[in-house]
């Protein structure tokens, strides 16, 4: 048997020199630090949940009609009509909230542990890139139904642009092809949905990773691996401190991906809507352009960038300042690596003032998911009983917009006047045994 | 602990427990997606069996009912044209349908349940064209000796008033014979068997 | 060992703050429904389900369609015949295959009722059960609205109340000096008990939540095996990930 595996495995590599190489670059030779903790699953699960919404939607393509008048009923075709299309679909909506659920995650292990930082910037710029291309691509996808809620969502959100002095009313008719989200907009959506954004997230995931092996992972100590000693049992040139990718994070992964899956297919069968969190209610009403639903929310993921929006009030006679705003918070994230120009990496050994700053901002970005849910409304009478309610929420989120972009601000004061105190750096990764 | 001995049965036996495990799972997380190409209960619902009223068709006389998107051929056969097919045998590919191309209950020279009632499905076993009907006895361009059956255009293939192919023409085999069932005298069921019936 | 609690030590807070702050949402999610009373329905119940349709069919359907439900695939999820359906519930006179649609021809019902009964296939899900419960709870009389009954949890609804004959009527006991309903009273009996007829609604309620998603019996169904096999894999692979990583330790 092995005899036979060998020779495919010459036939193959004569015809494709470049195989093999490059499974030793990316996998067997490519030695990670060997402290990884949980944080560390979320990149390979964002690649998993990558693949689930690919295949599930070619599937889904397969009984969907991208038209006003059908696409509602070709949902509930297959919904109930197709052969397991229920599970088909669940998988892809239930996909589409956890894939923002890993990636807030991933991101948030980069911000702790340092991961943007020198030599990573292009890391991060990339994995950047592939949120706002995700952002997209969960938007167009969320309108596909035509609910209710994809109707007013799309009205709403690309009302957005509407702001934008001067080309702004044009540039709306432009973005739906209609003068209200019509057959023009969704098949457009569809169109990108489907084809372009997805080719868009596979590239941006190649360079992503293609960038991130040339520098190599960060860890959890913020330690450059490939600076310390050489030498491991593998190899007498790697670093000492890391481990071949394959076979041993590949079997972590492995097991990481089982825990995974164990979520995702409790809310697959057991609660797919989660309770109208990720599929909602007022979106199993068909798209209905003269009736708004009570309360138009966009998706959770979505709620503390909207809520953003809502906290600028019109000024100078333009509604501008709250579109600025929200755009902003994702610049400002851009730019994260030239913000905090601090030396030490991982949240480990900084300062103080950095964790309390990380907290809060961590805090603000509920808060801001709080008011963008609506929740603060609900929770706002109750606490306190008869009060102006709109007063203590713009209150509330207003001081939360302060935090979330003030975080940016301290940083950089923070970091660049050599504010923070440190403290020291271990040469190596801390194993603890 | 590095130094340790690597315990290689273990691992291969782990690795390959993992590995067939995790390949059912693959398999089985297959099996929806493949199975979502059958047809859906709207097709199976617009497939659905088709009562035909046969009161109406005269002796000799063929009429098509739609079924599942194919023609369906419903021939009211006349004594003289039943008593002419036993003797085509000899110039026939499958005269006894042992080709299973009707079901079980459709048997000998007439093909049939009540023996006048012809029912097939109107689709060349050639290419899939539909058949003409040529009930008339008498010399035909593409067969002199020509005692009524189902002639196609496209390639020239042949039947016999039970649609039993000709030997020497294109199609492979008989007209299929769909199920169905006598409903009553003048009503019948295509696409359930008498035993589904009841 | 040591490894193992010490990180953990470092990720339980970050990890407790993030799974704290997402619990945190999930009461306000419970409470989305408002004050209404769970209506306990439980779509596995098939005879509560065969009442509820027999509700439906005797008195719903005359108006409101369930457009995507098959006559086919409610005789076999609900565990009926072919023939017990289309003799004792299909009053429409469509095919087995087909769904279920209303007489009710939409222009007309519009001019009578200023609205045409919508389709009511995806109630539940647009709603809530809880919601469906209780409106069906919730009907009074009321000689202002133009077919004489109102609704608390739908006020102005322009639906008239065909259950009225197994409930009874109610009648509204307004605050005083207000318009607004304190509670309603069953000023004329009908041919159930309140304890009836509560069971009545809720079999009509669990029928409906069916309906809007017959795929949850399947999904039930499935799940646990499929968390089994899960849960077997993850054991194998957590086994495999400690064997291999005992070269690293």
């Amino acid at each position: 048997m092995s005899n036979v595996f060998t020779r495919m495995g010459d036939w193959i590599t004569e015809r494709s020199p470049g195989l093999m190489p490059m499974y030793r670059k990316h996998l067997s030779e490519y030695y990670a630090p060997k402290t990884f903790n949980l944080w560390y699953y979320f990149g390979s699960l964002a690649m998993l949940v990558l693949v689930n919404q690919i295949v599930t939607g070619i599937f889904l393509t397969m009984n969907y009609n991208p038209s006003a008048a059908g696409a509602f009923d070709s949902v509930e075709y297959i919904m109930r009509d197709v052969e397991w299309g229920w599970l088909i679909r669940y998988m892809h909506s239930t996909g589409a909230s956890l894939f923002f659920v890993v990636v807030f995650l991933h991101m948030f292990r980069g911000i702790m542990y340092g991961s943007f930082k020198k030599p990573r910037e292009l890391v991060w710029l990339l994995g950047m890139m592939i949120y706002l291309a995700l952002m997209a691509e969960a938007f167009m996808g969320y309108v596909l139904p035509w609910g209710n809620m994809s109707f007013w969502g799309a009205k709403v959100i690309i009302s957005l642009f509407g702001t934008i002095p001067v080309v702004g009313g044009h540039l709306v008719e432009w973005i739906m092809g209609d003068y209200l989200p019509a057959d023009a907009t969704l098949n457009r959506f569809f169109a990108l949905h489907v084809i372009a954004l997805p080719m868009v997230l596979l590239l941006l995931v190649v360079l992503h990773l293609a960038a991130l092996h040339e520098v190599g992972s960060n860890n959890p100590d913020g330690v450059e691996i490939k600076k310390g000693p050489k030498g491991n049992r593998w190899s007498p040139l790697a670093p000492a401190d890391g481990i071949p990718f394959h076979p041993y994070y590949t079997v972590k992964d492995l097991f990481g991906v089982g825990v995974f899956l164990m979520v995702a297919a409790f809310i697959i069968f057991f609660a797919p809507t989660l309770g109208g969190w990720f599929l909602e209610h007022d979106n199993f009403i068909r798209a209905n352009n003269l009736v708004t639903p009570s309360l138009i929310k966009p998706s959770w993921y979505f709620t503390p960038f909207y809520a953003i929006v809502r906290m600028f009030p019109a000024m100078f006679g333009t509604a501008v300042w709250g579109v600025v705003a929200m755009f902003g918070s994702i610049a400002v994230l851009f730019a994260l690596p030239w913000f905090d120009v601090g030396k030490v990496k991982s949240i480990r050994y900084r300062g103080t003032g950095y964790k309390v700053a990380l907290g809060m901002w961590v805090f603000a970005f509920f808060g801001l998911g709080a008011i963008g849910t609506d929740m603060t409304a609900e929770l706002i009478p109750e606490l306190f009983g008869n009060v102006d309610v709109t007063f203590w929420e713009n209150l509330f989120g207003r001081t939360m917009v302060l935090i979330y972009f003030g975080f940016f601000v301290f940083l950089w004061f923070y970091t660049h006047f050599g504010w923070e105190k440190t403290k020291p750096v271990p040469e190596r990764v801390t194993t603890h045994d | 602990m590095a130094n340790e001995v690597v315990d290689h049965s273990r691992r291969r036996f782990l690795t390959a427990a993992t590995a067939v495990v995790g390949g059912v799972g693959i398999v089985s997380a297959a099996v929806p997606f493949i199975k979502s190409w059958e047809p859906s209960a709207r097709a199976k619902a617009a497939g659905a069996p088709v009562t035909a009223d046969i009161s109406k068709i005269e002796l000799g006389q063929k009429v098509d009912y739609a079924w599942r998107g194919l023609p369906v051929f419903v021939v009211n056969r006349t004594k003289e044209q039943l008593a002419l097919l036993p003797s085509l045998d000899p110039r026939l590919t499958d005269p006894n349908s042992s080709v299973d191309q009707q079901p079980s209950y459709i048997k000998g020279v007439d093909r049939s349940i009540k023996p006048e009632w012809l029912v097939v499905v109107g689709i060349c076993t050639h290419l899939g064209c539909v058949p003409e009907f040529v009930p008339v006895i008498r010399p035909e361009s593409f067969d002199p000796e020509w005692k009524g059956g189902f002639f196609c255009p496209c390639h020239k293939s042949r039947y016999d008033l039970s649609g039993r192919v000709f030997k020497g023409v294109p199609a492979p085999k008989n007209l299929q014979v769909p199920a169905y069932h006598f409903v009553d005298d003048t009503h019948i069921q295509i696409g359930v068997d008498p035993q589904e019936a009841g | 060992m040591t490894k193992w609690q010490l990180s953990m030590k470092r990720l339980i807070p970050s990890f407790a703050l993030a799974l704290g702050l997402m619990v945190s949402c999930l009461p306000a999610m419970a409470e989305e429904g408002g004050a209404l009373p769970t209506a306990g329905t439980n779509v596995q119940d098939q005879a509560s389900l065969q009442r509820g349709a027999k509700l439906y069919f005797n008195y719903c359907v005359g108006c409101h369609s369930l457009k995507y439900e098959r006559y086919s695939r409610m005789a076999e999820d609900l565990g009926l015949s072919e023939q017990e359906v289309m003799q004792n519930l299909n009053f429409t006179g469509g095919k087995f295959g087909d769904t279920i649609i209303s007489h009710m021809p939409g222009d007309a019902a519009a001019k009578w009722f200023g609205k045409a009964p919508p389709d009511l296939s995806l109630e539940v899900r647009a709603r809530t059960a809880d919601w469906v419960y209780a409106y069906l709870n919730s009907f009074y009389l009321d000689p202002e609205r133009p077919v004489g009954w109102n609704n608390t949890v739908f006020p102005n609804a322009s639906m008239p109340f065909p259950l009225w004959e197994l409930q009874g009527m109610q009648t509204a006991v307004m605050k005083p000096g207000t318009t607004e309903v304190e509670k309603l009273e069953l000023s004329k009996p009908g041919k159930l008990t309140p304890a009836q007829y509560q069971r009545a609604s809720l079999d009509l309620t669990n029928f409906l939540e069916y309906v809007s998603e017959p795929a949850a019996l399947q999904r039930h169904h499935y799940g646990i095996w499929v968390l089994l096999f899960l849960a077997l894999y993850t054991l194998l692979a957590f086994l495999l990930k400690k064997e291999y990583w005992k070269d690293v330790h």
